[in-house]
């Protein structure tokens, strides 16, 4: 079975124009592998993330005929049903740290928190945590969770969020730009991480990217987004033999440190990209 | 995402178009272009243009007091003294001296508006001047300019413009004078705090670097930024500054008798409050009505005006 | 001939105590027509020189040569016609109150042109913007339009040194083609020399003849593009960087 199934699903804004569709009819099913997204700013691919968590804001709205997390519709959970799924089931992680972390509590408490919400109880709670942040690989881990977030740095806070939403164990982790705000050597570091654990433990991971050699290296399968739809899906190894003439764009238009070009290729938009049906990224 | 819909009738469609326009051809269809953007999304708040319409409601009535008053304000009728609400041709009763109270809340609304319209140029002005240039020389202009702000917040408002027109002589220009003196410290500290933030942008550092001085980058740059949370502000504080004109004419030193304005009213109809209720009632309902679609229509501003929306 | 020089340049913030030292001993010169890289990591320190060179970080020691006049605390509007900047964020550096047109308008008046409309026309031309863009505000303006915008106001005095701070890190990769692109074009048509910051080292690879590669403040090797491509490196750090600038490799 598969960890996840999105069939048909939009995400609408009322605007004054009208209705915005910031994603339009997306299909796709996750099983326990790493799925890409990728695509530019505005091409709905951080939004697809939010609506399986049910993270749109009104007025902002998810259709779809189902999103199974593990065989139930979240559609039809209420919303205390659905926040046992977040965290419990599926575990976000966002670009930035700094506004997932709670400002005024030490890192400690929040694990230790997250670790009594997951378990329902505080035994063992203090020996998981640092067993955690020791995956996560923090050193001096008994500093760290004496430590507030604004002490930490970005690779270091990023590392501390892996290390909290591993903790209730969930099923699928959903990763959104995790490490685009971070350094190049810390992004490898976090990235190794992550990569670790979920191989470990057997998660499906949905890594949301805009960084296509990343997405090629890191996961195996990969959705490509544009306007709202998936224009094509591929092995992620293959994905320097895509064919849409928008991924291929895509690739083009990045400067190369082994294969370096006068000028860059520039991505000529073709309105029909945006208009025939979503493909289907199901494996 | 564009934000334009087509509003209104077909007649009007031209006219939506050249304002609505992605490319406006001149800097004047651009600027119109963009206060019509703004009036289509005040248009939106219903509670703000509901407090818009009374004051516009307000503006008229000012103007055309002579035409719409059924009385001279002044004209005292000692026979028809304090009579009710609705008594035949007093629709809002009469005060102690048989004046018409719905005629002297008409021309009461003049001196309401001259005392906003005054207090709302100068007291803005001046804090928006103190709080900038506090905020973008910083160092020993800041700290004394804000020390000086901070004494003047220190004092409670009406006991300040008490003690200003105890010192300057009651009347209405010395309370509006008064009043301004009280009420700039808090737009000084406002347009201090966001000149804080503006003055590192990235857009004050590329001015910097065409060259521009700090006058230039202070009142073209800054000054354009500050406005619109002053202006929610100023819209916002005006219930307060209605009140403090009125308080300063119920306790006798702003506007004095036979004036009808409305906080002198009150102060006269506070003698007669329980047997006859209407004389301070009527100036008090006025006074409350009018503050609230001030704090209406500011509501509204703030969600027009906000800078912080703005760019996106 | 040296565009711009710098030896021994320390910029730090702040006084005593919380004195925060951002760039030490730096020591690099462009050769005037070149196109130099600052490579390195958030808090290396290369945002810092570009600003320090152009006067607004004022707390800094050392000797910085602009065409062989060696800058003094002040800068004078004539430096301003010879070295203008490019921020990253092209969000965050235009004036959200202010159209197209005040924007280069008011560049070109500091500057003392008299033929504004025409050289508004021209700038926006040069840059890839229609009239039409002329009277628009910023937030009619998706990130690359921004982004030539900015451009055309820091071309706007005519300069013969850009310094370019992060350019593309905000834009989208299609976007950042573009941008880089019609840099590359500017640069030939105008001959300038640019000082070009970034943290990607593909961006620098693709603009740029020289680098220096920085860490916590101080230049930590000097090297040529065909040095990086080749990954010929001395210093253990370059070596890294370059490492995870090729892409994430993973584990079996």
């Amino acid at each position: 079975m598969s960890l996840i199934e999105v069939e048909d699903l939009w995400v609408r804004f009322p605007t004054r124009t009208g209705v915005f569709d910031a994603v339009r009819g997306v299909s796709f099913s996750l099983g326990r592998e790493r799925l890409g997204i990728v695509g530019e700013s505005g091409s709905g691919k951080s939004m697809t993330g939010r609506a399986i968590l049910r993270l749109i804001r009104p007025p902002g709205k998810v259709e779809a005929t189902h999103i199974a997390v593990e065989g139930d519709d979240i559609l039809k959970m209420s919303e205390r049903q659905m926040r046992d799924v977040r965290g419990q089931r599926i575990s976000m992680i966002m670009q930035d740290p700094k506004f997932s972390l709670n400002p005024v509590m030490t890192v400690g408490d929040q694990i230790i928190e997250a670790y009594t919400q997951a378990h329902g109880s505080r035994a063992n709670a203090r020996e998981k945590t640092l067993e955690m942040l020791d995956a996560v690989a923090i050193r001096d881990a008994e500093r760290v969770m004496r430590a507030y977030p604004h002490e930490m740095s970005g690779g270091m806070g990023q590392r501390i969020m892996i290390a909290m939403m591993m903790i209730p164990n969930p099923s699928v982790l959903i990763a959104d730009e995790p490490t685009s705000a971070l350094d190049v050597s810390v992004q490898t570091q976090v990235l190794r991480i992550m990569d670790r654990l979920v191989s470990e433990r057997g998660m499906g991971l949905i890594f949301i990217s805009h960084d296509l050699n990343l997405v090629s290296a890191f996961c195996d399968r990969v959705l490509i987004m544009y306007a709202g739809r998936v224009v094509e899906t591929c092995r992620a190894d293959r994905l320097h033999e895509a064919e849409h003439p928008y991924t291929r764009g895509l690739l083009n238009s990045l400067p190369r440190l082994d294969a370096p070009r006068r000028r860059l290729e520039v991505l000529k938009r073709d309105p029909a990209w945006s208009d025939p049906g979503s493909v289907r990224g199901s494996s | 995402m564009s934000q334009f819909d087509v509003t209104g009738t077909r007649a009007r469609s031209g006219w939506h178009d050249w304002l609505m326009t992605e490319t406006p051809r001149s800097r004047r269809q651009a600027r119109i272009g963009s206060f019509y953007q703004g009036w289509l999304t005040l248009r939106r708040n219903p509670m703000a243009m509901f407090g818009l319409s009374i004051l516009v409601f307000l503006v008229l009535l000012a103007i055309f007091a002579p035409l719409l008053a059924p009385k001279d304000p002044y004209a005292q009728d000692l026979g028809a003294r304090l009579l009710p609400l609705g008594s035949e041709g007093y629709p809002l009763g009469s005060d102690s001296l048989g004046r018409d109270i719905l005629s002297r809340l008409i021309y009461g609304a003049r001196i309401t508006l001259y005392i906003v319209a005054l207090v709302a140029l100068i007291a803005p002005i001046v804090g928006l001047f103190v709080g900038t240039v506090a905020g973008y020389a910083g160092g020993w202009v800041d700290t004394i300019l804000m020390r000086i702000t901070d004494i003047f917040l220190a004092f409670p408002r009406l006991v300040l413009a008490l003690a200003f027109v105890a010192a300057l002589g009651a009347g209405i220009e010395n309370a509006i004078i008064a009043i301004s003196l009280t009420a700039w410290p808090p737009y000084a500290r406002i347009a201090r705090a966001e000149t804080l933030t503006i003055r590192k942008a990235d857009y004050i550092a590329a001015v910097r670097l065409q060259g521009a001085g700090p006058l230039r980058i202070i009142t073209k740059h800054i000054w354009p930024l500050c406005i619109s949370s002053l202006i929610v502000r100023v819209t916002l504080d005006m219930a307060g500054i209605i009140l403090a004109a009125a308080g300063l004419g119920f306790l006798g030193l702003g506007a004095q008798p036979p004036s009808p304005e409305w906080g002198a009213m009150i102060s006269e109809g506070r003698r007669f409050i329980l047997d006859h209720w209407w004389v301070a009632t009527m100036p008090g309902l006025a006074i409350f009505i009018v503050s609230l679609a001030f704090n209406l229509l500011g509501d509204g501003m703030r969600d027009v005006l906000d800078p912080k929306d703005a760019g996106k | 001939m040296n565009a711009i020089g710098v030896e021994n340049l320390n910029v730090w913030f702040g006084k005593g105590r919380d004195r925060n030292q951002a760039v030490s001993d730096v020591s690099f010169a462009v050769r005037t027509g070149e196109s130099f890289g600052l490579v390195g990591e958030s808090g290396s320190g290369k945002s810092t020189i570009l600003r320090a060179i152009t006067g607004l970080v004022p707390s800094w020691s050392g000797r910085m040569e602009i065409a062989g006049i060696a800058l003094g605390k002040a800068r004078s509007r004539q430096f301003y016609k010879t070295v203008q900047m490019v921020f990253q964020d092209p969000y965050a550096s235009l004036h959200p109150r202010h159209s197209v047109d005040q924007v280069l308008g008011e560049a070109l008046k500091l500057h003392g042109f008299r033929d504004v409309d025409q050289r508004i026309e021209r700038l926006l031309k040069d840059v890839g913007l229609g009239p039409a863009f002329r009277f628009r505000y910023p937030h009619q303006l998706s990130g690359g339009q921004r982004q030539r915008v900015a451009i055309a106001r820091a071309l706007a005095p005519e300069p013969d040194i850009l310094l370019l701070d992060e350019p593309t890190s905000a834009l989208d990769v299609s976007v950042q083609a573009e941008i880089l692109n019609l840099l590359t074009d500017l640069r030939a048509e105008n001959g300038l020399t640019y000082v070009m910051v970034s943290h990607d080292l593909a961006v620098i690879g693709h603009m740029c003849e020289r680098l220096a590669v920085m860490q916590a403040g101080r230049i930590v090797e000097e090297m040529t593009v065909e040095d990086m491509r080749a990954l010929r490196s001395t210093e253990p750090y370059t070596k890294q960087l370059l490492e995870s600038s090729l892409g994430y490799t993973r584990e079996t």
